[in-house]
């Protein structure tokens, strides 16, 4: 069995993103970028599922620009086998990436796609259901438990009503929850032999697929400021400011 | 448990600048000496904090062609001021007044992490392996006692050092010569100054606080190019610090505030000194309307030559702020620190090949433009022991009439955690409370360093003894860390009425102030798992 994982470059979790002062975006420059955690997730399920013997090949991808390389070479160092670069600059939004993704599964033919389920920069959550509809393949998002059956996949998913346990045939695309287990670290000598291991690169202009955005981005600003809170003496006093002030009660 | 061992000629502890200067300077004279480069923080420049005005002298020595290269040292200082601050006016003091250590005009303001970056990249394609996310955690030595390596820092562990899951067992590396470029107060550097008493017959090290906000500023307010300093309000006479003001690129200023570590009254907070130094008219009229965007604090050295360890040791060098080279009256730790980087990476050249002892680092080290200028350094900060006024009249002398040239040289007498008086004799000070707009809490400070450490791990903080806090240094000094921490690490809460002493280590920006300052040298600093710690960027 092949897998094959998409991971993103996103701005680092822990950093305080910042607006651009023109408000035509966020800003990158000197900031710490990472792999979106739950595409960390997607690829250490990749490699249990392929140290417990049912998968051969683990095939990380990425789409963006060369930076994004980190991305691919980090998941090689926790043990994916090989990487490939969509080199493409500029924005790209979800449906672009999936037709690309198309492209790609295509060509390498994997039984599994996994990818975290939603990216924490743009927080679409769409990829992975557009794939699934290019494709025309079975799709479990939000999982946080993946059994591999023999042509199948157990996978429970995190839903708002609770836990949602479904079966999907393989092929099938599978988008992971940060539940789903915790990502290993990559040891010194596996970062090393990663670098070493192949990425093979492709630029997205040829692939003959129309990438261009469809959303227009109008402005990026960022949210009001909470103003801050009062205390009262007592829950009269609290009860007439819901109802007068605040007028929620 | 037996670690995986790997290889290298040449291991060097942190990816700063001394570090990467002797990584570069390795592999320009001699390509096939293998060199690795550790860095505890997420990526290099992540744990990198200073003013910074730049002196090329070192660079042009390590990498000639620079400005061609697209290095990230681009704002020229154009201008200059300094100010004394009173209470509420100041006295403009004429540049060309002051000693010629503290002129600017052939230097550049930069951000000393995009510096560490773009040295990376030129280490990188030399052939130096840099790892990022690896903190040294542990000295290695062979039987003979001579350092054999470092080990990695084990990777997931629980709170009470179980093994979870994502265990990852750190590895040793083996080296012919291991080289300690942690920056000041490396937790490795300070165990083998005491291992090899290399600090015998030194004066005890001094250290500063320094603390960095960057303000994005109204374009009419902003003099690209032009670099600030004050000294005098908010601390007394008796307090060594100042304050710096950077112009740099894209409206930014870069703005912070150097507090001795020497200081006596347990009650004074170096954080909210540093935010009441900001509503200064002066300062304050530069920054209003501005945006700040950026945090972080890290100690410094302050020693001098005085407080200067011993260098070498059998099987291993230690560079930088390791050891402690930065220039004081210059405010400049860069450029000395990457020439003792550029000494080291000669001292091991020869050492490999001519099995010359590591012992020539020194006779290096006094021969060249380093030593003469810390020399010439040596006399300014211990003057200020006699307050900032007598401090400045003798420092004119000593730096304008004699440069540095006086023939005696004044003693550092005590370290900075012995300085700390009760706080029964000493004045509570207010601070006034923060408007979150020019000043801030530490809270919404520790925010924007981007700091974070995995959860569910070790604290990195340890307590010799964890009474301590509670049973004698909440009672005589009214527990100085809850306010010389930058972070808020440290807090006293009330439980069941019982005081209890709070340590979130997950907030630590490993400045190592409470290393330093702790007055019973009760808290010791360990490296938390690697990629923890602050996330600076251009700072």
């Amino acid at each position: 069995m092949k897998i094959l994982v998409a991971v993103k470059r996103v701005i680092d979790y822990n950093v305080q993103v910042r607006v651009k002062e023109d408000g035509t975006g966020v800003v990158t420059e000197n900031v710490k970028m990472s792999t979106n955690p739950p595409d960390d997730n997607a690829i250490e399920e990749a490699v249990k599922i392929k140290e417990s013997g049912k998968a051969k090949e683990i095939v990380a991808i990425t789409v963006g620009e060369d930076k994004a390389q980190e991305t691919v070479r980090k998941a090689l160092a926790v043990g994916a086998d090989r990487g490939i670069h969509i080199k493409v600059d500029g924005t790209i939004e979800p449906l672009a990436v999936s037709k690309i993704l198309q492209k790609i599964v295509d060509k390498e033919k994997p039984d599994l796609i996994f990818m975290g389920k939603q990216a924490i920069d743009d927080d679409c959550n769409q990829t992975g259901q557009m794939l699934a509809a290019l494709l025309n393949w079975p799709q479990a998002t939000f999982a946080s438990k993946i059994e591999v059956k023999d042509k199948s996949l157990e996978v429970t998913r995190e839903v708002d009503e609770g836990l949602e346990t479904i079966e999907v045939n393989i092929p099938a695309i599978v988008t992971c929850d940060l539940r789903l287990n915790e990502p290993r670290y990559a040891s010194l000598p596996n970062i090393m032999k990663a670098k070493k291991k192949p990425i093979e690169q492709i630029n997205g202009s040829e692939l003959g697929i129309d990438i261009k955005p469809r959303i227009e981005q109008i402005k990026v600003e960022e949210p009001p400021k909470r103003k801050a809170g009062i205390k009262v003496a007592s829950v009269a006093e609290l009860v007439q400011k819901l109802k007068n002030e605040a007028k929620v009660i | 448990m037996s670690r995986e061992v790997m290889e290298y000629d040449v291991v060097i502890v942190g990816g700063g600048p001394s570090g990467l200067a002797t990584a570069i300077k390795l592999k320009q004279l001699n390509k096939d000496i293998n060199v690795c480069v550790l860095e505890k923080a997420s990526e290099i420049g992540a744990h990198i904090l200073s003013g910074n005005v730049f002196e090329t002298r070192a660079l042009d020595e390590l990498i000639p062609n620079w400005k061609e290269l697209n290095s990230p040292i681009k704002t020229k200082v154009t201008n200059e001021k300094f100010l004394f601050l009173g209470k509420k006016k100041y006295l403009s003091w004429p540049t060309w007044l002051l000693p010629k250590v503290q002129q600017n005009h052939k230097n550049y303001i930069i951000s000393l992490a995009n510096l560490c970056r773009w040295l990376a990249e030129q280490a990188e394609a030399l052939g130096v392996e840099i790892f990022p996310g690896f903190p040294a955690s542990e000295v290695l030595h062979n039987e003979n006692g001579s350092v054999k390596g470092i080990a990695t820092q084990d990777m997931g562990l629980d709170k009470e050092g179980n093994k979870k899951d994502s265990f990852e067992p750190g590895m040793e590396l083996h080296a012919k010569v291991t080289v300690f470029a942690e920056g000041c107060r490396g937790h490795l550097g300070k165990q083998l100054i005491k291992k090899f008493n290399l600090d015998e017959g030194k004066d005890p090290q001094q250290y500063g606080i320094g603390f960095k906000e960057i303000w994005e500023i109204n374009e009419n307010k902003h003099e690209e190019g032009l670099v600030m300093h004050t000294a005098g309000w908010p601390l007394d006479n008796k307090t060594y610090g100042g304050s710096f003001i950077y112009h740099a690129e894209n409206k930014q200023i870069y703005l912070g505030y150097v507090i001795g570590l020497d200081y006596k009254n347990p009650y004074l907070s170096p954080f909210d000194e540093f935010q009441r130094f900001k509503t200064h008219p002066a300062i304050k009229k530069i920054i209003e309307g501005g945006k700040r965007i950026s945090y972080g604090a890290r100690a410094l050295i302050e020693g001098g030559l005085q407080s200067l360890p011993k260098m070498f040791m059998p099987g291993a060098l230690l560079v930088g702020c390791d050891a402690g080279t930065l220039n004081m009256p210059k405010i400049k730790g860069s450029h000395t620190a990457m020439k003792s980087g550029i000494i080291a990476a000669e001292t091991i050249f020869e050492h490999l090949r001519d099995k010359k002892d590591l012992s020539i680092y020194e006779d290096k080290f006094k021969n060249s433009w380093l030593y003469e200028e810390l020399h010439a350094a040596r006399n300014v900060k211990p003057s200020f022991n006699w307050g900032l006024i007598l401090a400045i009249i003798f420092t004119g002398i000593d730096q304008i009439l004699f440069k540095g040239k006086l023939p005696f040289t004044l003693r550092h007498k005590h370290s900075d955690h012995e300085t700390l008086k009760p706080a029964n004799e000493m004045p509570k000070i207010e601070y006034p409370k923060p408007d979150n707009v020019i000043t801030f809490d530490k809270t919404s400070s520790v925010y924007l360093t981007g700091t974070n450490h995995a959860e569910n791990q070790p604290v990195h903080l340890h307590l010799k003894n964890p009474e301590l806090p509670i049973k004698y240094t909440l009672d005589k000094y009214d527990e100085p860390a809850q306010r010389y921490c930058p972070v808020g690490v440290y807090e006293i809460q009330l439980e069941n009425n019982l005081p209890k002493f709070i340590i979130n280590s997950q907030n630590c920006i490993h400045c190592k102030t409470c290393d330093i300052k702790e007055p019973s040298q009760n808290i010791t600093w360990v490296t938390p798992e690697g990629g923890g710690g602050p996330k600076y960027g251009n700072m």
